[in-house]
């Protein structure tokens, strides 16, 4: 698959400190790739910053959340006609040497998801949390019929089946893009697998361990997955 | 309580259930939107079926009448649902004002791009 047709789409809120380093890297391990920045709603140099370092920018004029960036990023993508669209996080989180393993996956599935847990790396989340995420994996892993340890990753490929569902549906509450985003997925007729990738820490803080939380976040995930389930499709 | 008006009420209970998971299913109602009515929904169809946990629980707060807990929790959870809104609305209400200026710093800058041959004063006067 020839680089030159992917569209790398990059959400960021408030990254100005990471994004100049974040292009950089993925511009100098992937030449010629197509990237594409949507600034959802920063009040920093988010924007400037990337527009400096030779990308496209799309900037929403207010905070909708990454699940409506990510739907901006889907239309972009059918508008200019890219069949395949990767997801990776302005943080440097995701390493972007990763991007064509992911998009070698998309011969056999819809969507590609870049996956923690999957036996590569040094991600390490332990604690409640760690057991909620594992149990939620194996609630979707057994929706959609394929075993996912990862369900709430955001680096991910799309081919153009799954721009199609996403441009017109893509959920933008809490846990849409990642939970939500799977069933509709699955209800559309997509195919979904992994890959197992190396997560590098966050340049910020470490996600809530609290029992408490994660235990509301279970059950707000599970709650997003049934809605999902029985929810009437948008034409 | 005789047949009727425990029918009745547990009658009516579904019915706002069944309303507002409609709604919800067919993405008329957003989940944020739909918390609320589902709280009152259940508690109200967990009195309809129960009358005695109604009942127990006026007591324990020193509420003669049943029914006066039913109202007195109607109405707040409509105030709840009420401030919601007028939060929403709020919300919206800027980010309305954001996108005109948005909008009209855009024109102008189309306007400009675009020569003075395709120039047109305002966006009613286009075709």
């Amino acid at each position: 698959m020839n680089l030159g047709q992917v569209l790398i789409v990059m959400p960021a809120m408030n990254e100005a400190e990471v994004i100049p380093a974040t292009i950089a890297e993925v511009q100098r391990v992937i030449p010629g790739a197509n990237i594409l920045v949507i600034d959802d709603g920063s009040d920093d140099e988010t924007s400037a910053l990337a527009r400096d370092a030779g990308v496209e920018v799309l900037r929403l004029p207010f905070n909708l959340g990454v699940g409506a960036a990510m739907r901006l990023g889907f239309q972009y993508a059918a508008n200019h006609g890219y069949p395949v669209m990767v997801q990776l996080d302005s943080d440097g989180q995701h390493d972007p040497a990763d991007v064509p393993r992911l998009v070698e996956g998309l011969g056999e599935a819809d969507v590609v998801i870049g996956a923690r847990f999957a036996g590569v790396g040094e991600y390490r989340a332990r604690g409640p949390r760690m057991w909620a995420m594992r149990v939620l994996s194996q609630l979707l892993s057994r929706v959609v019929r394929t075993k996912l340890t990862d369900t709430t990753s955001g680096f991910k490929a799309h081919g153009p089946r799954a721009i199609d569902v996403f441009k017109v549906d893509f959920p933008a509450e809490y846990l849409g893009d990642t939970v939500e985003a799977l069933v509709i997925g699955h209800r559309a007729g997509l195919t979904f697998a992994q890959c197992p990738v190396a997560m590098r820490e966050r340049a910020g803080g470490t996600p809530s361990q609290n029992g408490l939380r994660s235990a509301v976040y279970l059950v707000r995930a599970m709650l997003a997955m049934l809605l999902a389930l029985l929810r009437v499709r948008v034409k | 309580m005789s047949l009727i008006p425990y029918l009745f009420g547990v009658g009516v209970a579904l019915v706002m259930l069944t309303v507002i998971i409609v709604m919800l299913l067919r993405r008329s109602l957003r989940e944020r939107h739909a918390l609320w009515w589902l709280v009152i929904g259940i508690l109200a169809l967990i009195a309809a079926l129960f009358p005695p946990v109604l009942d127990g629980t006026a007591r324990f707060f020193g509420i003669s009448l049943p029914i006066t807990l039913v109202m007195f929790l109607g109405i707040f959870v409509l105030f709840l649902v009420s401030v919601q809104h007028s939060s929403e609305l709020t919300k919206l209400e800027e980010q309305t004002r954001i996108l005109a200026e948005q909008h009209a710093l855009l024109e102008a800058k189309v306007a400009r791009l675009s020569g003075p041959e395709a120039g047109t004063h305002s966006s009613q006067t286009e075709a």
